[in-house]
């Protein structure tokens, strides 16, 4: 379906994309992960055609769209900020993108109210925008993106603006309805839990290049690098040198791990601690309790060196307490 | 569905090469300036440029011409001077008065106070004329409290006060308001008195906007015009008036040369000293509600302060334009060629007159074509200066590094003056002036800056990402200016028509230059009307003023109603 090939763009002199290339196939969802500032909606703007790539190619079902402008590529935008037509109300905004396609009256009101209907608005038709909540705008926009079935529907940070419960009864109704549609869909935002809740597959960026693409799940157990391990949150993360193959060397002591694969003998490397008690393992960590934070049935414990693990039960603040946990050996 | 249906479609949409819309930024501001420069370059700078071509003639610098030149000059600055004096006499107690105190009718009394600065010069003239001119209402019916009014430097010091005080109140009076109490009641209580108040805190907070408003007067009472020419009766000359008096009553063309450009150099400095003085406001400590200052007159000598208020401002802004209709309907002296008694009362013969085709009247076409005239001429201004608007203040809505050098240029007729147009048309098209086309261009050159600021903020307040989304969702780049732009541009659109139209209709120093005597316009008419002897001919100016009043207060209120909340002034 969507390829991108070669993507490089800067930016007063900037580079802002560095050789992206990805592909999205039929009715997957791939979510672009990254902090504010790795060029993700810079390169949903140009997949939409808003900006133009300094090189590389987009194609979709192989036909390249270099000379096609947005409102002929038949592709959706959900934007973070709405961009609702505050002339319209929610019905004309929604069968804007059919008008566009000049299709017959009939057809519109049906798909305008099918597309409401998906999205739980029904009856919000003759409403003004500007009277709705930031929840209801979203569900608007996303009506008003879906009823043309666009190609590839592609959203840049869609929930940012919207508060945590609202945010997570979206996501869950937004990946219903991708599946249910079955359009291939981008979706870019900054937060992985959300990504996770959402993607098919994920891409990470980093400073305009992809740091790690692959199933979420993968990319759980495997994060590869210190950077995505810490930007996913993925437990502690330590610094030391490898002293065998098995084992690295740290200001906390020395890990048995595997490391067998990327590194040679006196390298830095990153270990990754996940903040679970382990049982069966032969890595131990100790350490003075500083903090103790309950959450939901476990307790976030923190370490005199910083390090934090979730406990099942609550120590107390200047108890001594030993963790078994697993460690994981990064690059 | 079918997805492939849709393929099809955007297959065969794709024949289209649509690769040719892709122009490029610089291609595009090329195309959104070009009308409107190429009509400021024809109209305005090469006119321009002839007068600074003839002011450096040498024969222009003989000591008669500098002599009346530094006369002038010193009589304009010292008449500005002394109205901006007076207009902050009045303006600032009012707007303290506007600011603190919530009352009935405040609202009303607050738009009648704004009246003034929109209506033609003419007819303000016309109403201090109906109110206390030689034939006015307080000479006929009270001869003994009558003064001489009309010719004498109060009446245009009057005039000014009258026009110019609600910028003191509108600028002053925000400031005010927007001034956080707690800092009033913080210099109470570390023991300031009332006077130390307003000394030591409120004053220096105000000061921005003191400066910056009188500044904005001084230089409408420096290019005043119509004002002195009628309430002055030629008995005054500013620069304006002078320059006026040298293309058509006693022609001196260098002469008038020498004074535009004089005049444009001291507006320019005015106006780059206004926009730093505002720059400097605009900073703003902590902006709040404006309402929590706001309170109902409690203690006796409030009360006292507030109706005496009341009082002053009200008669102050009605009555000359309440003398206006007044004594456009009712006859109080004889008629010309009239013998006998006449019957003082009420009369529709001046309006009747209007249409009436005769012989003895000024012009040998009926007055009521002047009205017609000037609607004609009012309707071409807003179709010029709204398609040259347009592209101008789209460009100018996204600024580059190219509007930021044409925006200061755009904006250069504004301070220029409406005679100083007038001359440059005379001395470059002199040959065209025989058609009647160059009274809605001038009048176009007067009106695009203020159509151009007020459709750039509401282009400004479009989102890019409306236009996208439109884009996304298949519109085309004419439908999303047809969809988006236009829908939401409407009431900014009718905002910047109406003020072009009225604008139009109340133009009189250009006008009055280059209109041909067979197509006056209304102010023209009343002021030759004005310039005539006989009660007819009054009473046909007081009518004719009425009507223009009347059409620029309808048109004051359809701004009103279709501006966007928020847009600014300007």
């Amino acid at each position: 379906m969507l390829e991108v090939g070669n993507m490089f763009k800067s930016y007063e002199g900037k580079p802002l994309l560095k050789d992206i290339s990805f592909q999205v196939g039929a009715g997957e969802t791939v979510c672009l992960l990254g902090a504010s500032g790795s060029g993700k909606s810079t390169l949903l703007r140009i997949i939409a055609g808003l900006e133009s790539a300094d090189s590389g190619q987009v194609l979709f079902n192989g036909v390249d769209l270099a000379n096609t402008p947005p409102h002929l590529r038949d592709f959706g935008l959900v934007f973070q900020d709405y961009a609702l037509f505050p002339h319209l109300n929610v019905c004309d905004n929604v069968a804007f993108g059919l008008k566009m396609r000049r299709m017959n009256q009939d057809e519109i009101d049906w798909r305008v109210a099918n597309s409401l209907e998906m999205v739980s608005l029904t009856g919000f038709e003759k409403r003004q925008v500007t009277d709705l909540s930031g929840g209801e705008q979203q569900r608007v926009a996303l009506a008003r993106a879906l009823a043309p079935r666009p190609r590839l529907l592609m959203f840049d940070e869609p929930l940012g603006a919207l508060d945590r419960t609202l945010r997570e009864d979206l996501l869950n109704e937004l990946r219903t309805i991708l599946h249910r549609t079955e359009i291939p869909a981008i979706y870019v935002t900054h937060d992985q839990e959300e990504a996770f809740a959402i993607a098919d597959r994920l891409l990470i960026l980093n400073y305009g290049m992809i740091v790690r693409e692959g199933y979420p799940a993968d990319v759980w157990s495997n994060p590869g690098t210190a950077f995505v391990a810490k930007f996913l949150g993925l437990g502690n993360i330590i610094e030391g040198k490898r002293i065998s193959k098995s084992s690295v060397e740290t200001i906390l002591g020395t890990f048995t791990v595997d490391c067998e694969h990327q590194h040679q003998n006196g390298d830095k490397v990153h270990i990754l601690v996940r903040p679970l008690e382990v049982q069966n393992e032969a890595n131990v960590i100790g350490g003075v309790v500083t903090d103790v934070n309950f959450q939901q049935q476990r307790f976030r414990v923190t370490l005199d060196k910083g390090l934090y693990f979730y406990l099942n039960q609550s120590p107390k603040i200047g108890e001594k307490v030993t963790v078994k946990v697993k460690v994981e050996c990064l690059t | 569905m079918n997805q492939s249906v849709s393929h099809k479609d955007t297959k065969t949409r794709k024949l289209f090469n649509y690769s040719a819309l892709f122009v490029s930024v610089w291609q595009k501001r090329i195309l959104l300036w070009f009308a409107p420069l190429s009509f400021l370059i024809i109209f305005f700078f090469l006119p321009l440029s002839r007068i600074l071509l003839l002011t450096f003639d040498i024969s222009t610098f003989t000591r008669e011409n500098l002599w009346i030149a530094i006369n002038v000059l010193g009589f304009t600055f010292y008449q500005a001077t002394l109205s901006t004096l007076l207009t902050l006499l009045l303006g600032l107690p009012a707007a303290y008065f506007f600011a603190r105190y919530e009352f009935r009718g405040k609202s009303l009394l607050r738009a009648l106070t704004a009246v003034p600065f929109m209506l033609p010069t003419v007819v303000v003239a016309a109403g201090f004329n109906a109110l206390l001119g030689p034939r006015g209402l307080l000479h006929n019916l009270f001869p003994l409290f009558s003064f001489p009014f009309i010719g004498t430097l109060t009446a245009i010091l009057v005039a000014h006060v009258f026009y110019n005080t609600t910028i003191i109140i509108r600028v002053v009076g925000n400031a005010l308001s927007s001034l956080d109490p707690k800092m009033e009641q913080a210099a109470r209580s570390l023991g300031a008195d009332l006077f130390r108040v307003w000394w030591n805190v409120i004053l220096p907070l105000l000061r921005p906007s003191l400066f910056a408003s009188s500044v904005l007067v001084f230089l409408f009472d420096f290019t005043s015009f119509g004002v002195i020419l009628l309430l002055g009766a030629s008995r005054f000359s500013t620069l304006e008036v002078e320059i006026y008096l040298r293309i058509l009553k006693l022609p001196n063309l260098s002469l008038a040369a020498l004074l535009s450009i004089t005049q444009l150099i001291c507006t320019l400095i005015f106006s780059i000293l206004y926009a730093r003085l505002v720059s400097r406001s605009t900073v703003q400590i902590a902006p709040r509600s404006a309402k929590t200052n706001i309170r109902k007159p409690k203690l006796f000598r409030e009360k006292i302060f507030v109706a005496f208020f009341i009082f002053i401002l009200s008669s102050f802004f009605f009555l000359p334009l309440s003398a206006l209709p007044f004594r456009s309907l009712f006859r109080l002296e004889a008629d010309r060629g009239q013998r006998g008694d006449v019957q003082p009362g009420f009369t529709t013969d001046y309006y009747k007159e209007l249409f009436v085709n005769r012989r003895g009247s000024v012009f040998y076409v009926p007055p009521i074509q002047a009205t017609l005239n000037s609607l004609g001429y009012a309707s071409a201004t807003v179709g010029l200066s709204l398609i040259l608007g347009f592209p101008a203040a789209t460009a100018l809505a996204r600024p580059t590094r190219l509007e930021k050098i044409l925006d200061p240029l755009i904006m250069l007729p504004l301070g220029s003056s409406a005679v100083m147009l007038g001359l440059g048309f005379i001395i470059s098209y002199g040959a065209w002036l025989t058609s009647p086309f160059l009274v809605p261009v001038a009048h176009t050159l007067v009106a695009l800056p203020f159509v151009i600021r007020t459709l750039q903020p509401a282009i400004a307040s479009i989102p890019q990402r409306l236009r996208q989304a439109a884009s996304l969702l298949g519109a085309s780049p004419f439908q999303v200016w047809k969809t988006i732009d236009l829908p939401i541009l409407r009431r900014a659109t009718l905002a910047a028509g109406t003020f072009a139209f009225t604008i139009s209709l109340g133009e009189f120093g250009a006008t009055l230059l280059i209109s041909r005597p067979e197509y006056p316009t209304i102010p023209v008419a009343i002021e030759r009307f004005l310039s005539q002897p006989g009660g007819l001919n009054y009473g046909q100016a007081m009518a004719m003023a009425t009507i223009l009043m009347t059409l620029t207060v309808l048109s004051i209120l359809l701004i009103e109603r279709f501006r966007l909340p928020n847009s600014g002034e300007f």
